[in-house]
């Protein structure tokens, strides 16, 4: 019995959709076990909606067929998982020790300062969320912040302030986590 | 094999060990959190930490290998700071509440903190504090103490087999503990609480109740189910305070089922705690005399041949010795009417082979194939359920089920619900009878649910011939099993407590007294009969509960539990184990060997035995196997005799039943534990309710 079929029995709102489903099916072809694919199928899934909700997490689970707590730990593991709604800007600030060196601890205070909003915290119009994450593997560009999938290196507070105004003046089109800012 | 050199001493060590069991080899300690020779390896706590040549950073003993030509150092400078540095992590976050910490006095943080920690911290933001969880009616939690070793997480995923518990969250915001708020449901949570090496997990039950070093420790054996686990009964005074299982290898490993940890407070309710008699319908407290006098004068008052109108059943708890004790008296009125089998189940006492779990638990192990039929060992014999779960993981282990389909924490292929099936699989029309042709060391396990039904003995005829015929007895190995429920059962079927000549089965026993035809009836604490059938006998109650036996006596005799007397117990590998005196029985309650011989001697039938070690000597007359102690019976020097047994016949076409409706509750004791009744409104109740609305 393929998972397919065990799905299309039930009814209810579903997070999952076919497709997606059938993307996942392939995605653990590539792998050994069906828990490798966790995580590929977690970006499925937020690339979709932006973040991971109790039930997304869940329809995972049961689509792969692991226990559901594998998902969540994972999901709530790694920061570029997003289990609360983000703002249409996902600002993710490293502060790891190359970063931290190079004063990431004043640009998140100037962010914040900015943005009237403190570390997880989303603003009011809910353009920008704020995340602190570990080291984004851009230490020799540090200071380093990723915002959706974009990079923004060799930081400063006065660049911080050209970015966001530059994204402020974006117009209001597809920007969400999965694509880029 | 691989040479390594541990603090300049060469030793040659197995290859796939790590270095953390090479040190122990060794005889070095190496201090560890995470690392549990039971459990996979997680590398998470850095406790082990040694130093390697010519590696500049400590290594995590417990992760790594071993290889030939290593140079391990466990006690340089660089090793103790290595500890005092870990340890000084773990604690940043610990609550240090010792004080008012259950676990105090028995924690490994204590402990490897006093040996190898620094006596100051460097930490002086604020520490953390973790939301506790709600794990259910056994397991407390004080999750703020937890050093994230994920020992409990890994013991639910790879032994119990419930993938419930999780580590979320990450770095200073992991939380271990099940991912939505929930009972962790699995029987056997409570092991979690040993593996715990700090307080973060801690019985329920026990909380507050006593201090480690206040507890006297009593190694006996477990009666709640016919596994025969091996506990430590810890005491205070005369009161039970809690219940640890005890390693044994071949028997219960180091676990035991939440049934056996939690069952205890029952031990202290509705006790019979002095003899009553029956007086104008209504039970009065009295004497031991009074009560020997009114047995003794029913009995007098019976006409004609007094063994034809005298019976006993023996109940699930039944020791042996007062199992041979009854059944010399019954021999003294030659009545041939006893039994065992409280359930009907179609056991054959012909051939021991027939009723025992041959293949032995730890046998499983090197089976390749198991079947089976009308069981459900998960509940049953949580322990046996644990083995067949650990044969299962490590490969090569077919698992089929004929029976009512149940979740059993492993995968298996369901093949049918009755002897149809058995059926089908002995004609070989059925697929799956290949495999077992296939297979090297088959196995299977017959459940009562297979024989407690009228054509159970043409059912064990058949699992008899299933075992022939497929291979499953040779020489060396019999893969024949029976799995038994009842503590009491293979040691009664051992000494013949079953219908002599022309004696009536527990059944015949009960329409007899309905009859009139029986009336004098002796439960030896049997308490899972439809009692109704008695009301015409009189009814003598031998046992330590007052349940359902009990209320139909016309005299109750107070014994004792199986924590507070020392008494025999064959478990279900035919393995005869016995049990220790833990504290006394109360009030006037007395070991059931010193009341059954008591009572002879008031019918006036002096028993012929005067202490436990005649008696005893008098068991192993009636068979020889309760001369070897603690031996299962595929290990016996004198090996079990594959001999005719069962009635092969016609099987009717019904499925075998699920003999087991709440695991909590099987048997007098669970039935007067509060720890229980709430494990029953939390697991199974619930479940009824689901059940109930679908159908
Ligand atoms: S609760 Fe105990 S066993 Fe579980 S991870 Fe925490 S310290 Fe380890
Ligand atoms: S520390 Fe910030 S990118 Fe590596
Ligand atoms: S025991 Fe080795 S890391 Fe925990």
């Amino acid at each position: 019995m393929t998972v397919e079929s065990e799905v299309s029995a039930e009814s209810g709102p579903r997070f999952l959709t076919k497709e997606m489903r059938k993307k996942i099916e392939e995605i653990t072809g590539r792998y050994p076990t069906r828990r490798s694919a966790i995580m590929p199928s977690l970006f499925l899934a937020q690339e979709e909606y932006g973040y991971l909700c109790d039930e997304v997490l869940l329809e995972v689970a049961e689509a792969l067929g692991v226990p559901e707590v594998w998902v969540y730990e994972i999901a709530t593991f790694y920061t570029m998982f997003n289990t609360t709604p983000v703002g249409r800007f996902h600002i993710k600030l490293c502060t790891n020790v190359s970063c931290l060196l190079l004063e990431a601890g004043s640009l998140l205070s100037h962010l914040e300062k900015r943005l009237g909003i403190a570390r997880g915290e989303t603003t009011g119009d809910g353009l920008f969320t704020l995340s602190v994450v570990e080291c984004l593997g851009s230490c020799d560009t540090a200071p380093v912040m990723q915002i959706n999938k974009t990079y923004y290196e060799t930081l400063s507070a006065e660049g911080i302030d050209q970015i966001l105004e530059e994204l402020k003046a974006r117009p209001a089109d597809g920007g969400r986590e999965g694509a880029p800012a | 094999m691989p040479k390594i050199t541990i603090n300049h001493m060469e030793i040659e060590v197995d290859s796939g060990l790590t270095v953390l069991q090479a040190c122990e080899i060794a005889g070095i300690e190496i201090p560890r959190f995470c690392y549990h020779e039971r459990l996979s390896i997680s590398g998470n706590c850095r406790m082990c930490l040694v130093e390697m040549e010519p590696s500049p950073r400590p290594v995590a003993s417990c992760a790594m290998p071993v290889a030939d030509g290593m140079v391990v150092y466990t006690n340089t400078p660089m090793v103790k700071k290595a500890r005092k540095s870990a340890l000084e992590f773990l604690l940043i976050n610990h609550p240090l509440d010792c004080p008012i910490c259950d676990q105090g006095g028995e924690c490994d943080l204590q402990d490897i903190t006093m040996a190898y920690g620094a006596d100051q911290s460097r930490f002086q933001e604020n520490k953390r504090a973790v939301a506790e969880k709600d794990l259910g009616p056994l397991v407390a939690t004080a999750m703020t103490r937890c050093i994230h070793c994920t020992r409990c997480v890994r013991f639910s995923t790879e032994v119990a087999g419930v993938e419930e518990m999780g580590a979320t969250g990450r770095g200073e915001n992991t939380e271990v503990g099940t991912y939505v708020e929930m009972a962790v449901s699995s029987e056997m949570s409570g092991n979690m609480i040993d593996l715990c090496p700090v307080g973060a997990l801690t019985s329920k039950p026990y909380a507050f109740t006593a201090r480690a070093w206040e507890l006297r420790h009593t190694e006996t054996v477990d009666v709640l189910d016919a596994v025969g686990s091996n506990i430590r009964v810890d005491s205070r005074g005369n009161e039970v305070m809690r219940v640890l299982p005890r390693l044994n290898e071949d028997i219960n490993e180091e676990w035991i089922s939440d049934k056996t940890r939690f069952s205890y407070d029952g031990l202290k309710r509705q006790r019979l705690d002095r003899p009553y008699v029956r007086e104008d319908g209504r039970l009065r407290e009295a004497s031991w005399e009074e009560a020997f006098a009114a047995i003794a004068g029913r009995i007098a008052a019976i006409k004609g041949a007094k063994g034809q109108k005298i019976a006993a059943i023996a109940g699930d708890l039944a020791c042996c010795e007062s199992i041979q004790a009854l059944k010399d008296i019954m021999n003294a009125f030659k009545s041939p009417h006893m039994d065992c089998r409280q359930d009907g189940a179609m056991l054959d006492p012909a051939a021991r082979a027939g009723y025992l779990f041959n293949t032995s638990i730890s046998g499983i192990e090197h089976a390749d194939l198991c079947l089976l039929i009308g069981v459900n060992p998960r509940i049953e014999a949580p322990l046996i359920n644990a083995r067949l779960r650990k044969r299962f993981l490590m490969g090569s282990f077919s698992v089929a089920l004929v029976g009512a389909k149940v979740d059993l924490t492993y995968a298996y292929e369901y093949l049918g619900s009755g002897p149809r099936t058995l059926e089908q699989i002995l004609s070989r029309s059925h697929m799956f009878a290949e495999l077992m042709d296939a297979a090297n060391r088959p196995m299977l396990i017959l459940g009562q649910g297979a024989l407690a039904r009228a054509d159970g003995a043409a059912v064990l005829a058949a699992a008899r011939d299933l075992a022939d015929q497929f291979a499953m007895v040779s020489h060396d190995r019999n893969g024949f099993n029976v799995l038994h429920k009842a503590a009491a059962r293979v040691g009664a079927m051992d000494l013949g407590f079953v219908p002599g000549e022309g004696g009536r089965d527990v059944a015949g026993i009960l329409d007899g007294a309905a009859s009139g035809e029986l009336e004098v009836v002796y439960l030896l604490g049997a308490d899972e009969i439809d009692t109704t059938f008695l009301d015409p006998a009189f009814v003598i109650y031998q046992g330590h509960h007052g349940d359902a036996g009990a209320a139909a006596a016309d005299v109750v005799l107070p014994g004792a539990a199986y924590t507070e007397k020392d008494a025999t117990y064959v478990n279900t590998e035919g393995r005869v184990q016995q049990s220790r005196l833990a504290v006394h029985p109360p009030g006037q309650a007395r070991p059931d060997w010193m009341v059954l011989r008591a009572l002879s001697q008031a019918l006036g039938q002096k028993a012929g035995y005067d202490t436990l070690e005649e008696l005893r000597a008098q068991m192993i007359r009636s068979n020889a196997v309760f001369a070897e102690l603690d031996v299962a019976a595929a290990d016996r020097t004198a090996k079990t005799k594959w001999a005719a047994f069962g009635a092969p016949g016609k099987m009717n076409g019904s499925p075998f039943a699920d003999t087991v409706e709440n695991f909590y509750m099987t048997d007098p004791i669970g039935r007067a534990s509060e720890t229980m009744a709430r494990c029953t409104d939390t697991f199974i109740v619930p479940h009824l309710s689901i059940t109930g609305t679908d159908g």
